[in-house]
């Protein structure tokens, strides 16, 4: 088949990046400047590609973590064996160029005319997409009903954590800490688990609509929960990280 | 090419007067990179056999008890994957392709390997006779984990990794080269590092 | 290493389709099963990309880039179609 030469979304491009800021320990957003961006959509990822002296590329997908009209930016987790993560998180600056691809993704997406009620579910990093879609709902003044369930290894390494705050803006938010909690956390503990699930999540009979995202194990678990409570699995959107986070 | 990422260093090449261990486009890796077209399958070892078949016969069989019952060895190697990375001196414990091959008899050119999970890959009998390959049940000073193909695994050092097919279940003795899994999509079918052979044509 | 699903070669389908895939919906040649190419089981990590049906495991798509060609067998699939637009194939 022909391959056409468009530029955006199709190729590759050399995106100045603007900002570097941490996150948490292990986690930073990157801003990026992309010279030819069409825009983009809340919950899609863009490909970043790394280049050797000698030629050894490396590439990998992060998925958007500013809203549709936003500045391009994208969070990415620190990963210990990692290849890209740690020159992302660690080497890059502010002045650097970093070539990118994007956006892609038309399945894991939503708009406020998709509707709700939200459940939205996150995994670690996988809360990056997420807050892409929290960020358009409240831009767009949707009033569409949303729910957040963050799982994370502990407080500290929840992302966003000001700006997810608790409930705000018809946005009800909780967390479940698996390993280890501040004294006098209210909130939960645990993996999450079908009886989490059934205490935090909507009810089928709100007829919600899911979006899951972070570890494979994470989504796997998380989605046959909302499945095994009456949710319609083509309400059910699933996206799978690679390792503790990235991809 | 691409621009260059500053600062983006490409740190794997071979230690110091280790040159000449890797073949051509390779990286030295520490670590041991998980590769594979399909879930990692767990077959109980009470329901394992290892086989060398012809024709839709199997000549010879063993059970996980007999197979281990084989004398074995232990392989020092290098090995390198066609995805670019090598991992120098590997330690494997594992059978000898010709004890199996020599108990089952033989007379043909080609084995295709078979595997769980459905996997297979082609290799001349010339490249897996005098003790160029074995069938791997240890790795590292223990058992083969089922990650990196165990119970058992092919081992052939001299050609790119995806030859040594993980989860092993057999041989089946072939009078003509037939390309397997990778092959079929576009690998080549022998597969030597050091002539670069990745893809069919090279 | 945990398989990840068709979300992750988005991109990668790009440079075979032309266009945005992971939204398409996929047909299982083998088991019939139909869901979002997002949905499939993906297997990145390899000489190729494999990537399989979720209801029966049987491969779907192959993908093997070489140089700055990605070829694809699609022979695993019964159809592929995006909503608008039809790009079936009958099953060999």
């Amino acid at each position: 088949m022909a391959r056409t030469a468009l530029r955006g979304r199709l190729t590759w491009q050399a995106a100045a990046v603007v900002s570097v800021t941490g996150e948490t320990a292990s986690v930073v957003t990157i801003e990026l400047d992309p010279p030819h961006w069409p825009g983009h959509h809340a919950g899609q990822h863009l490909d970043v590609r790394l280049t050797a002296e000698d030629g050894y590329t490396a590439e990998r997908e992060y998925s958007i973590a500013s809203a549709p009209g936003e500045p391009v930016a994208i969070t990415v987790e620190r990963l210990e064996d990692g290849e890209v993560s740690p020159y992302l998180t660690g080497e890059l600056r502010a002045g650097d160029e970093l070539e990118l691809r994007g956006p892609v993704g038309g399945y894991f997406v939503w708009e406020p005319g998709d509707g709700g009620p939200l459940m939205l579910l996150a995994g670690g990093s996988g809360v990056v997409p997420l807050r892409s879609i929290l960020r358009h709902r409240r831009r767009t003044g949707s009033d569409v009903p949303a729910r957040l369930l963050y799982s994370s290894r502990s407080w500290q390494d929840v992302i966003y954590r000001d700006e997810l705050g608790q409930d705000h803006d018809g946005v009800q938010v909780s967390y479940t800490l698996t390993r280890g909690h501040p004294a006098g956390w209210t909130g939960h503990t645990g993996r999450i688990n079908q009886a989490l699930l059934e205490r935090v999540a909507w009810p089928a009979e709100a007829g919600p609509l899911a979006y899951i995202c972070g570890p494979t194990s994470f989504v796997e678990t998380a989605a046959a929960a909302l499945v095994g409570l009456g949710y319609p699995p083509e309400r059910v959107k699933t996206e799978r990280f690679g390792g503790t986070g990235g991809r | 090419m691409s621009p260059v990422s500053r600062g983006f260093r490409h740190l794997r090449r071979a230690p110091d007067g280790q040159e000449s261990r890797l073949p051509p486009g390779q990286y030295v890796t520490e670590g041991f990179p998980v590769l594979s077209a399909g879930p990692t399958p767990h077959t109980p070892l009470e329901n394992w056999t290892f086989s060398i078949t012809q024709g839709g016969q199997a000549k010879k069989s063993w059970t996980w008890q007999e197979f281990r019952a084989l004398p074995a060895e232990t392989i020092t190697a290098d090995i390198h994957c066609v995805t670019r990375w090598s991992k120098l001196g590997t330690e494997w414990r594992g059978v000898s392709v010709d004890t199996l091959l020599d108990a089952a008899g033989y007379d043909a050119p080609y084995v295709m390997a078979f595997c769980d999970g459905g996997y297979t890959t082609n290799l001349p009998l010339a490249d897996i006779t005098g003790g160029q390959a074995w069938v791997a049940f240890g790795y590292d000073g223990g058992p083969l984990e089922a990650e990196h193909g165990g119970p058992a695994r092919v081992l052939v050092p001299h050609l790119y990794f995806w030859k040594s097919a993980k989860w092993v279940r057999g041989l089946d003795l072939r009078d003509a080269d037939e390309p397997g899994f990778w092959e079929t999509y576009g690998y080549h079918m022998y597969g030597d590092p050091w002539r670069e052979q990745r893809y069919a044509g090279d | 290493m945990d398989a990840l699903d068709g979300n992750a070669i988005g991109g990668l389908l790009i440079d075979v389709f032309g266009t945005e895939m992971t939204a398409a919906s996929s047909t299982c040649a083998t088991c019939g099963a139909s869901r979002p190419v997002a949905e499939l089981v993906v297997y990145r990590q390899a000489p190729g990309t494999v990537v399989r049906c979720r209801t029966c495991g049987s491969v779907l798509m192959v993908l093997v880039r070489r140089a700055d060609v990605t070829s694809v067998d699609l022979s695993g699939l019964a159809s592929l179609s995006q909503p608008g637009s039809a790009l079936s194939r009958q099953a060999a």
